[in-house]
């Protein structure tokens, strides 16, 4: 087991190198050594030791700090431990400050030593398995919370894998409720960005100068109440990526400074003159028809296209009816767990009362409902009568009835509605219809529509 | 025919000698015979720490090594180190033919204490069974009874019994049943 934590030996006495790296293999550890800095480092790119001794005095090239620093660069993680024989505070503080984990003396006790490499190889351990439980939660995200078996939903999945590598800004376009920020964590969690954080920021909840010093940061005494430096949601993403709620919010002012963010890749903290480099995957989303925004002039068009380098737009609930029972039984699985309850399942009345609702809140008020319906009811199954409220506003509708048509007369009415309904986009009418868009060209040759 | 050769450097007793010889015997297929002592390899000594390198006696004793060797322990009196540690209860070449265990630390004097053989002899064995499980690919044993366990201290040592656990046994047998007395 020890001989999957390779260690290496960095000093330029041979002798200190091979009795030492021969004590460790003694205890199962695969050892490496090097005589100095340049061929530690070139082993470093080759293999990822999980240790490093390296010796702080070293003639000639890299001392043990610029050997450390260079090893620090290739790997971030990397577990260095100062050797020494010519102990001073001064270089103690100056290794530990360029990110030593450990500091010793030699000659030391051998207990010392082995005290020390097991308690780094825990600690190592320990980080391993947190990646594995990160990639376990990312697939969480990716399989489970996105339930669907409409063909629209899964062509979109197939694109958020797709997408998920690229670094490409996603513009994720929806009614509230429709899972944007779902489908931006399954992007996120699909990627190779997936250990890195993922930043979530409402812009629609704050206003203009709080959504400032939230995204970008501030110095301390850059306005009043501002006591401390605070990292604005922008460093905080460095490396992972940023998700932008109800973009087609933000001031004027605010869409020029992301802009400039998106562009060059740089800002400044709110009240400061220190240029600060981020390097943030961008996904945002919005309820709003941000091209009729660009249109009216509310939103800039060169924000507009940055954003919108790829396109995701989520259907509402009520053109993907298919998903709603096997999203009402996930919620019903899940929400009773949480909750404690023991609910066996929901009944077909109550299934078929939902598959006839428009919910306008879309998937975020299916959730609410049901989780209202098992606060409130008592164990077994729900039932129509958990949903009397629902049952009113359904009731309360005309029931739609079938015109007394030809089939094809009915089929060119539908294409004229779904046409009317997405102001002559044909791929987003054939989407609606549920038909690709050369079938949809078809019909429209076929019925002589013109739109 | 391997041989289990083993060898003074500096002076140790031949008591000392017999019970290694004898414990030797019981423990591996190999003819045990005893080399003359060794003299102090000339520039082991470090003046600043006044001890030994551990490193320079095992060389010197690996170049006695006759042709039939099949393991050649080291026994001395000497205070061991290498340049990283502050000391060394004894050295071997993992997967190797040489080892070196040094008395000086096994000794209550060491610490203070009245000498007492029988507790030398114990320690002796133990480290004798730790260093040339090494020369067999034995690593360090999590079982703190077994030889092959890691003492860094003294009563480390003592909390070890004279013999390899059940896995660390397996694994020696194995190798010895592999032919040629396990030699290398």
């Amino acid at each position: 087991m020890k001989g999957v934590w390779p260690i290496l030996i960095v000093d330029d006495e041979e002798v200190m190198c091979e009795s030492m790296a021969a004590w460790l293999r003694e205890d199962g550890y695969r050892v490496d050594t090097a005589p100095n800095g340049r061929k530690a480092v070139e082993l470093a790119k080759a293999t990822d030791y999980a240790i490093y001794f390296v010796d702080l005095k070293m003639p000639g090239g890299m001392d043990g700090i610029e050997t450390m620093i260079e090893i620090r660069r290739l790997r971030p993680d990397a577990a260095i431990i100062i050797i020494t024989a010519y102990a001073t505070v001064d270089t103690a503080i100056q290794a530990m400050k360029e990110g030593a984990q450990e500091y010793i003396v030699k000659p030391c006790n051998p207990q010392e030593i082995s005290l020390l490499v097991s308690r780094i190889l825990k600690l190592k351990k320990l980080q391993r398995e947190n990646a594995i439980l990160r990639k376990k939660i990312t697939r969480q995200y990716h399989h489970s919370d996105i339930v669907t078996k409409n063909p629209r939903m899964e062509e979109i999945l197939a694109l958020a894998r797709d997408v998920a590598s690229l670094r490409s800004t996603v513009l994720i376009r929806g009614e509230s409720g429709t899972g944007k920020e779902l489908v931006a964590r399954a992007i996120h969690y699909s990627g190779e960005r997936a250990d890195k954080p993922f930043i979530t920021v409402s812009c629609a909840a704050l206003s203009e100068t709080l959504l400032e010093s939230e995204l970008f940061g501030y110095e301390k005494g850059a306005f009043t109440g501002a006591g401390a430096q605070s990292k604005g949601k922008f460093e905080l993403a460095d490396g992972g990526a940023i998700f932008l709620d109800e973009i087609g919010d933000i001031s004027a002012k605010l869409q020029a400074d992301l802009l400039r963010v998106l562009q060059e890749r740089r800002f400044y903290r709110v009240g400061g003159g220190e240029e600060i480099q981020v390097d943030a995957r961008v996904i945002t989303a919005t309820n709003k028809d941000l091209a009729e925004e660009v249109r009216q002039g509310r939103f800039r068009d060169d924000l507009y296209y940055r954003v919108n380098v790829i396109e995701i737009r989520i259907p509402p609930l009520r053109e993907r009816r298919e998903d709603i029972p096997l999203l009402a039984e996930h919620f019903v699985e899940r929400i009773g767990h949480e909750l404690g309850k023991d609910i066996s399942g929901i009944s077909a009345d109550a299934l078929k009362l939902f598959i006839e609702y428009d919910w306008p809140g879309n998937v975020r008020e299916l959730q609410n409902v049901i989780e209202r319906a098992i606060v409130t009811c008592h164990n077994g199954t729900l039932g129509a009568s958990d949903f009397a409220w629902l049952e009113q506003q359904v009731g309360s509708r005309e029931p739609w009835k079938v015109p007394d048509v030809p089939l094809n007369e009915l089929e060119r009415r539908a294409i004229i509605a779904a046409l009317e309904r997405k102001q002559g986009n044909v791929k987003e009418a054939a989407a609606a219809l549920g038909i690709d868009r050369s079938t949809l060209y078809d019909k429209l040759k076929r019925y002589e529509i013109t739109h | 025919m391997n041989t289990f050769y083993i060898v003074a450097v500096g002076h140790v007793a031949s008591e000392v000698l017999d019970w290694l010889d004898t414990a030797a015997a019981e423990w591996f297929p190999f003819p045990v015979r005893r080399l003359p002592a060794l003299a102090i390899p000339e520039g082991s000594f470090d003046a600043v720490r006044q001890q030994y390198q551990s490193v320079e006696v095992m060389k010197t004793v690996a170049q006695t090594a006759p042709r039939d060797t099949g393991r050649l322990l080291g026994v001395t009196e000497l205070d061991l180190a290498i340049p990283m540690l502050t000391f060394l209860f004894g050295q071997a070449q993992l997967e190797g033919r040489v080892a070196v265990v040094s008395l000086c630390r096994l000794r209550q004097e060491f610490y203070g204490l009245p000498a007492n053989d029988g507790l030398l002899r114990e320690r002796a064995i133990k480290e004798m069974l730790h260093e040339l499980g090494h020369t067999f690919g034995l690593t360090h044993c999590s079982e703190p009874q077994c030889a092959m366990s890691l003492a860094t201290h003294i009563d480390l040592v003592d909390a070890k019994r004279e013999r390899y656990c059940d896995r660390c046994g397996a694994h020696l047998a194995r190798r010895l049943a592999a032919g040629n007395g396990g030699a290398i």
